[in-house]
């Protein structure tokens, strides 16, 4: 099998609960990546950002059918925040179907018994901070996590706690390069032509290499994050989880 | 007057005469200039200049710059006649700049109406010239006359409704006495149509619909009233031969483009090749790439014509006239462009649509390959494996060169988007790929997830002979030339030269955005010019003095 899509998993996960809707996983799939496009910034990725507006529960202010959301989506709604969109309608039902997933699955998980203060203090000592940063504290290797609440559900988090190979997304790939003079190094690649690879390295460098110097050079298979499975008890997952939740981006002046 | 002056003033008498077009027809005959947007009729985007070579090609240096401004995508081939380059700054003005320096004669400011609604980018992809009238259509569907002196309007025509939807974004064809055009706006269920105009006047000659209309042949292949809104688009140039007076042109998709339910049929003449009688507009013959299509395979490429001797049944090669096709759906095609006969037909990327062809050419589908609810994984994916950038052919290599997607697939999920609505995109659901649709950014992919290349095809086999693998996909044309030089480029951001008989890259320059446009060649006082738009802006290389 080639190409295998990146959010298959959910996707898997999702067709019990799809079985019973109109919608396939192709709809939801294709809503999520609208919704993250176009809804993530004032609704957040739980859905429930917007005061009266729980989308992880199916409650909205206004509307109750698919048709009405759909319209919704696209004309917005006079006299509030909701602008109005240039969704197809085709696209505007497939966000209807990603918000029905929503509504239809255990958005929560581990996060809704959580304590975030302590989750902190979990993050600092396993060691979280050796390839992640969060508010200009930590290393750049990995994801940066300081707006990762704004941008992940808690579910998503943390399965890539337990589970970090089951989904890199492809700006965390890393890359392995060795040079014709017998260097090796390791980074996240950040950029590559028919010419040149980018990558930030192990080392706190942004390096540019001409491929012609390069003896080979090749995607890493496995995330190098470790799985926390079984190194967490289950309160110390669901704080970590509600910390990482809680993170939302640097605060405005 | 003196004997010098008098030579002079014959001299320059003789270079700077009109654009006949018996000039455009025997355009190989002077290739220091540019006539059409292919280079030629043939559309061979092949130039017999030899004096930059896989050899001193090193030594290429850039020459001057035209930066436009326009924010939008560059995708016009400029022209240049006698020292002089007529290009486009996106949407439609046209630039009149002196081929060696860059420096502005003048310009040709055209403000498209508010209703234009092209799908995929306010652009223009070049000009048409005769005489001394320049030709460009619009993307609000008008085509205007440009006095190619000093940059004024002559005329100007209606050709159908902007805000039905209808664009014009490709390079004119001159045709004798008529410049044709065609219509884009496939997603916006327009009945797209090839149009004839009067050179001199702007009236319409003749028209040819690309969806038949009931009574006519064809029309019994959609289901309803459907043809009436079956898209059927043209927004890249076609080609002529001369002894046969045909002109062959590809039409896009059927629409709406990813649920064919509503459609049923094969939709005749969408993702075909039609051959017109160029007086009348008259079809002689069609060739349909891809019936009933649900992938978006637009048959928008450059038909590509040659003479070379073809091996028969009976194994004994003989000339023919053959056209030659690399189409979005992945299959690299030769037709006889006499009847239409179909000779050849051979993927060039990974395709999984279909798995062979009858005895008539017809594509033989796979089952299941058809989008659905949960998704379907289709090679090539929605760009195709390639689309509307040029392809070369090089006489002097044989070769057949491919701007191509590899590796690329879409997932299709079905489904219905609004009834059609004038104006109003018309479409079906839009498919999902690991590469994304636009351009520039960083690009983390793996191989298998979608890559560009060159590929070089022999047209005798379908075979390939060698490709040069980019790491992001590609939307830049090809130029060959004599010296077995080919010039391209891509979304990375360069513009290269590779030897035409190996692959190998020979030179490149970094022109900070993609190209997306097909090089050109030219002359002038003798030192041989390269040009390419990129990112914004037009580039022009010469060897270093």
């Amino acid at each position: 099998m080639r190409a295998v899509p990146i959010f298959c998993l959910i996707l898997a996960a999702a067709g019990t609960l799809l079985a019973q809707q109109k919608y396939s996983p192709g709809d939801v799939e294709d809503g999520r990546r609208q919704y993250i496009a176009s809804c993530v910034v004032c609704h957040g990725p739980e859905g429930e950002s917007v005061p009266g507006v729980e989308l992880d529960h199916g409650k909205f202010r206004h509307g109750t059918s698919d048709d009405d959301l759909v319209d919704i989506i696209r004309k917005g709604i006079p006299g509030t925040a909701m602008p109005p969109h240039t969704f197809t309608a085709f696209q505007a039902r497939s966000v209807v179907a990603y918000l029905r997933f929503m509504a239809a699955s255990p958005s929560r998980g581990a996060a809704s018994t959580g304590d975030a203060v302590h989750g902190k203090t979990v993050f600092e000592s396993k060691g979280c901070l050796s390839c992640h940063r969060v508010n200009g504290n930590g290393a750049r290797l990995g994801p940066e996590l300081t707006d990762i609440g704004s941008l992940r559900r808690a579910a998503e988090l943390e399965r890539s706690i337990l589970e970090p190979d089951a989904e890199v997304l492809p700006q965390n790939r890393f890359i392995r390069v060795v040079t014709r003079d017998g260097v090796t190094m390791n980074g996240r690649l950040l950029n590559q032509d028919a010419f040149t690879i980018q990558l930030y390295d192990t080392n706190d460098r942004l390096m540019s290499l001409d491929k012609s110097k390069l003896k080979e050079y090749a995607f890493t298979n496995k995330s190098p994050m470790p799985s926390f499975r079984g190194k967490l008890s289950p309160q110390e997952l669901s704080d970590l989880v509600s910390y990482l939740v809680s993170l939302k981006g640097i605060d405005k002046q | 007057m003196n004997r010098r002056a008098l030579l002079f003033i014959t001299i320059t008498g003789s270079l700077f005469a009109q654009v006949s077009f018996d000039r455009i027809i025997r355009a190989d005959k002077e290739p220091h200039n540019w006539l059409t947007y292919s280079g030629g009729v043939q559309s061979q985007r092949y130039s017999a200049l030899t004096q930059i070579t896989p050899e001193n090609v090193k030594n290429l240096e850039l020459q001057w710059v035209y930066q436009a401004r326009s924010l939008e995508k560059f995708e016009a081939t400029s022209l240049v006649v006698d020292g002089v380059l007529y290009t486009v700054q996106a949407p439609n003005d046209v630039i009149a700049l002196d081929a060696v320096t860059g420096r502005q004669f003048w310009t040709y400011s055209y403000t498209p109406a508010p209703e234009s609604r092209p799908c995929c980018g306010r652009i223009n992809r070049g000009l048409a010239i005769l005489g001394d009238t320049l030709f460009m259509g619009t993307i609000d569907a008008h085509l205007v006359a440009i006095d190619a002196k000093n940059g004024k309007p002559l005329w100007n025509t209606t050709v159908a409704k902007a805000e039905s939807g209808y664009a014009l974004t490709h390079a004119p064809l001159v045709v004798k006495d008529k410049v044709i055009v065609g219509t884009a706006g496939g997603e916006y269920g327009i009945r797209g149509f090839i149009a004839a105009y009067n050179i001199h006047t702007g009236k319409e000659m003749w028209r040819f619909h690309n969806i038949p209309e009931p009574g006519e042949p064809g029309n019994e292949t959609w289901g309803g009233d459907s043809w009436k809104t079956g898209g059927g688009s043209v927004w890249v140039t076609g080609s002529y031969d001369p002894a046969l007076n045909l002109t062959y042109w590809g039409i896009g998709n059927p629409g709406p483009d990813w649920n064919g339910d509503s459609r049923p049929g094969d939709n005749l003449y969408t993702d075909s090749v039609v051959a017109l009688d160029a007086d009348t507009g008259k079809l002689k013959w069609y060739y349909q790439f891809s019936p009933h299509d649900e992938f978006d395979y637009d048959a928008v490429q450059v038909p590509v014509l040659a003479d070379m001797q073809w091996a028969g049944k009976d194994g004994v090669k003989r000339p023919r006239k053959v056209m030659m096709w690399a189409n979005r759906n992945g299959l690299f095609y030769v037709l006889d462009r006499t009847s239409g006969e179909f000779l050849l037909g051979k993927p060039f990327v990974e395709v999984n649509w279909m798995n062979g062809f009858d005895e008539k050419g017809r594509p033989m589908r796979v089952t299941g390959k058809v989008p659905s609810a949960e998704g379907t994984l289709i090679y090539p994916g929605n760009q195709g494996g390639t689309n509307w950038y040029s392809p070369s052919f090089s006489p002097h290599t044989g070769l057949f060169y491919i701007p191509t997607w590899a590796d690329y697939s879409s997932i299709y999920v079905k489904g219905k988007d609004d009834d059609y609505v004038e104006g109003r995109r018309y479409a079906g659901g839009f498919p999902r790929s690991a590469v994304p649709f636009g351009r520039g950014g960083q690009n983390f992919r793996k191989e298998e997830e979608g890559h560009g290349a060159i590929r070089a095809v022999d047209p005798a086999t379908g075979e390939r002979k060698w490709e040069f693998k980019m790491n992001d996909v590609t939307d830049a044309g090809i130029l060959t030339t004599a010296s077995d030089l080919l010039f391209s480029g891509g979304r990375e951001g360069y513009f290269y030269a590779l030897d035409a008989r190996s692959g190998v890259p020979l030179w490149k320059s970094t022109v900070g955005g993609a190209v997306a446009s097909g090089a050109m060649t030219y002359s002038v006082g003798g030192r041989q010019y390269v040009a390419v738009a990129a990112g914004n802006s037009l580039f022009t290389y010469a060897l270093r003095q």
